[in-house]
């Protein structure tokens, strides 16, 4: 099982190690904490772009009700990640909690697109694993930037792309499985939409709200139809 | 208060928040998990996320001040896009298009191609 997990994982392994090193490089280069610290935020806030937003709250020595509010607001997204796996994530058991914890955006979209059998437990354990897999190249590639610091050799530039090819490569696949376009051309317009009208740290979730409140809409007006056929047949 | 104090401090807060952010729908929303617009979202959220992550992303790896604005990007998307509808191997797709946005920010090409 682990064999099929690091497979399909691999995209994620290929992100993160080159995310996790910049966030490492960045925290020992700008701050003057010990280097450890970079790879202890990797495993207790495992979050990206949450993590380097911390880096900036560190160095300006942030109070602490400013760092919890902006830290929320960033990752407010995940709200709305939780909605859409209440029902996958109900009989996990102990492992729910870790699976909660571990919900990024790309561990997130491994667990919404991947094919599934009936077994559900057994598919709870690949969803276990896939979150575990992910957080350990995370927490890799923290301790790594955070040791190398400056003195990184390899030119890895532009190999984080393996994480917008991974968000490509789902779009398609949850495409087939869905067999209707309305909910993947309503994202790619909400996104237009929040990147004309608000700025880069405010986007993503701006694009969820929308796009949800356009799934509100399209749920009221199917319900609506059917309502009104269902009254019809009377 | 000590450095390592507000740091132990700090990573606490931090991590509380972000924690808060992935927990709270199963706090409030749990008991609600047969509703059917719980449903509704269960089933078509995914792809609209994916689709505007991959939009937003796709956006932001883009070069817009280079001389075709935003090239390198939607080559190496077409490609990942053009590759998966072919052959529809997640891996061999993510890779075609990470090499190949790798190979074109790493040469400049390009940049190159309009000074010459």
């Amino acid at each position: 099982m682990n064999a099929l997990v690091f497979r399909l994982t691999l995209p994620i392994l290929f992100g993160y190690l080159p995310l996790g090193m910049a966030f490492g490089v960045l925290f020992t280069t700008q701050l003057d904490y010990a280097w450890w610290a970079a790879p202890l935020m990797g495993v207790v806030i495992y979050a990206g772009a949450g993590q380097i937003l911390a880096v900036s709250l560190l160095a300006a020595s942030a109070g602490l009700l400013e760092v919890f509010i902006a830290m929320f607001v960033l990752n407010a997204r995940h709200l709305f990640y939780g909605l859409s796996l209440l029902g996958q994530f109900r009989r996990a058991g102990w492992k729910k909690l870790y699976l909660i914890f571990g919900l990024t955006d790309e561990t997130y979209s491994l667990l919404t697109s991947r094919t599934r059998s009936q077994d559900t437990l057994h598919e709870l354990d690949v969803d276990f694993r896939i979150t575990a897999f992910n957080q350990v190249y995370w927490v890799i590639g923290c301790t790594l930037g955070a040791l190398l610091g400056r003195n990184v050799a390899f030119d890895s530039t532009g190999i984080e792309f393996a994480l917008v090819a991974l968000f490509i490569v789902l779009t398609i696949e949850q495409l087939k499985a869905l067999g209707d376009a309305f909910p993947v051309w309503a994202g790619a317009a909400a996104a237009g939409v929040a990147m004309i009208f608000l700025p880069p740290a405010h986007q993503l979730i701006g694009a969820i709200a929308i796009v949800t409140a356009v799934l509100l809409l399209q749920y009221r007006s199917l319900r609506a139809k059917s309502n009104a056929e269902g009254r019809s047949h009377v | 208060m000590s450095d390592t104090s507000y740091l132990v401090a700090f990573i606490a807060v931090a991590a509380a928040a972000t924690f808060a952010t992935r927990i709270i729908p199963f706090l409030f929303f749990e008991r609600h998990t047969e509703h059917p617009l719980v449903k509704h979202l269960g089933r078509f959220l995914p792809a609209a996320v994916m689709a505007l992550l991959a939009t937003v992303f796709l956006q932001r790896s883009g070069n817009w001040a280079a001389v075709v604005p935003g090239l390198d990007a939607i080559l190496a998307g077409a490609l990942v896009v053009g590759i998966h509808l072919w052959r529809r191997n997640a891996l061999l797709s993510i890779a075609a298009g990470t090499a190949a946005y790798m190979l074109i920010s790493q040469t400049g090409v390009f940049e190159v191609a309009l000074v010459s």
